[in-house]
């Protein structure tokens, strides 16, 4: 087990990325330059992160670690707009709702005492919430995005009987609500039986009690369906006005949405 | 559901650097139905548009009843003037949910089955899920919801195009009842001629986004169809 410390055991784990590149030539999927990328990537990015996590340790300062959950906040909410084309202001949105979704539910659990405020459990499930949160994010206006498009006759019989945008638009938005939601109520719903998830996984490879993983796990869970929520409903109540004017007249169709 | 008189001045539409409307002047008077007609491209379901400001016109003025339509809350607006459209879109889990839509957006109610039969339907639509009727129904439902806020106008664009020829004598039956018993004023669009001549009592001929020509029934009936043939004809 020791092994697996170290960077030339990570390397191994490369030949069963191996496979998926067989795969994909074999089948013609025209995946091997994406998993190319995603391998480089991911290995360059976790490095990073482990070096910078270890860094911020080593200050032993809040204020560091804020900083760099502000980083990632950014990052996802760049990742995030850019699924989201055709939507007015995607970036500040997006950023401004994983922001506001890591803000409300790291904040509760620190005033409830729940976790203790340190580097080394606020920067792993911020690093959770951010990433499920840019997801929903990406998810919901995505989404809106193609169902204003698809609905538009539907949308505009609406706005013609006096609705306004927002009641015009209401089935649009809780459809992309759902969608955005359900993958996550759905694992929650079948976590312990089809899968153990990642942090009571590490935890348990990393010699923690199986119970303290779960009691972490479970708080973590719950966390991240209200971010989740936090964040889809968020860019959903903002994003589908960049469809409408402040007249309740939907837009002509943008050539990229 | 009186009055209903609308006037539009030097009226543009202009999207993506394409003018789809050019100077368009029209006066549509109270109580009638008036037929627009013109070649596709001509600008004629804009024009509609322009009307209940589901778009906004790049400039020029459209009045109802006098009173300029921009100064206006467009809710209000449009639900002084309804619009249907060539697909029935309906929405609800129910016909009478579909009806109701309107008024229960600014909490209040309506007769349902009272305005079915003025669309030309009787109450046994009520209960029925609105997807399961034929289009031709669906458009009658269609004229019920726009009706259940009590409308001075109805705007229609293209709405037998979808329709059979028997669900499209019934929905022009329905369109001249509504204005000959209810006064509605009715703007419908058209590429039929024929359905022109059944229903109009004044033509406003589009073409290229201006004003072709715009003629009374008389007028109509004096030349304005042969010219309106021709131009139509030629165009197309």
């Amino acid at each position: 087990m020791e092994g697996l410390g170290t960077v030339a055991s990570a390397l191994l784990a490369l030949g069963l990325v191996a496979v998926a590149v067989a795969l994909s030539f074999y089948e013609k999927l025209d995946l091997e330059k994406d998993i190319g990328v995603a391998v480089v990537r991911s290995f360059v990015q976790l490095a990073a992160i482990g070096y910078v996590i270890n860094f911020v340790f080593g200050l032993d300062s809040l204020g560091y670690v804020a900083l760099l959950l502000a980083v990632m906040v950014g990052f996802a909410g760049w990742t995030s707009s850019r699924r989201a084309r055709g939507v007015h202001r995607a970036l500040p949105l997006a950023a401004a709702a994983i922001g506001v979704a890591a803000v409300c539910t790291l904040g509760l659990l620190l005033v409830l005492q729940v976790v203790p405020p340190t580097g080394r459990y606020l920067i792993p499930l911020g690093g959770m919430v951010v990433g499920n949160s840019m997801n929903a994010a990406s998810l919901t206006m995505g989404r809106i995005r193609d169902d204003v498009e698809a609905q538009r006759a539907n949308i505009e019989a609406a706005l013609a009987l006096g609705a306004t945008s927002r009641q015009a638009v209401a089935p649009v938005l809780k459809s992309s609500l759902r969608s955005a939601m359900i993958p996550l109520v759905d694992s929650t719903k079948t976590v312990g039986i089809v899968f153990l998830p990642g942090a009571m996984a590490g935890m348990i490879i990393g010699g923690a009690d199986p119970l303290e993983a779960v009691r972490l796990q479970i708080v973590v869970l719950y966390m991240l369906l209200g971010s989740v929520a936090i964040s889809a409903i968020l860019v959903g109540l903002f994003s589908y006005r960049s469809f409408f004017t402040p007249r309740h007249q939907l837009r002509p169709a943008t050539p990229d949405a | 559901m009186a009055c209903g008189k609308i006037e539009t001045r030097d009226l543009w539409y202009v999207a993506g650097g394409a003018e789809i409307l050019r100077g368009v002047n029209v006066t549509i008077p109270e109580g009638e139905i008036v037929c627009v007609a013109g070649p596709s491209g001509a600008g004629k379901s804009t024009l509609l548009r322009a009307l209940n400001r589901l778009i906004e016109p790049s400039s020029g003025e459209v009045f109802l009843d006098g009173e300029p339509t921009d100064a206006m809350d467009p809710l209000e607006l449009r639900r002084r003037v309804g619009m249907i459209f060539q697909l029935p879109a309906l929405s609800g889990a129910s016909v009478e949910e579909c009806v109701l839509y309107g008024p229960r957006l600014i909490g209040e109610g309506a007769d349902a089955g009272e305005l079915l039969r003025m669309a030309g339907l009787d109450d046994s639509f009520l209960r029925r899920d609105p997807q399961s009727l034929s289009v031709g129904q669906q458009q009658r439902v269609s004229i019920a919801r726009a009706l259940a806020l009590g409308p001075e106008v109805l705007l229609m664009d293209e709405p037998t195009s979808a329709l059979d020829e028997a669900a499209r004598d019934r929905v022009e039956k329905s369109i001249l009842a509504l204005n000959r018993r209810e006064g509605l004023t009715i703007i419908a669009v058209s590429h039929d001629l024929e359905q022109v001549e059944r229903l109009a009592d004044r033509v406003i001929l589009l073409a290229d986004g201006r004003r072709e020509g715009a003629w009374s029934r008389e007028e109509f009936d004096g030349g304005g169809r042969e010219r309106m043939r021709r131009f139509v004809s030629g165009r197309i």
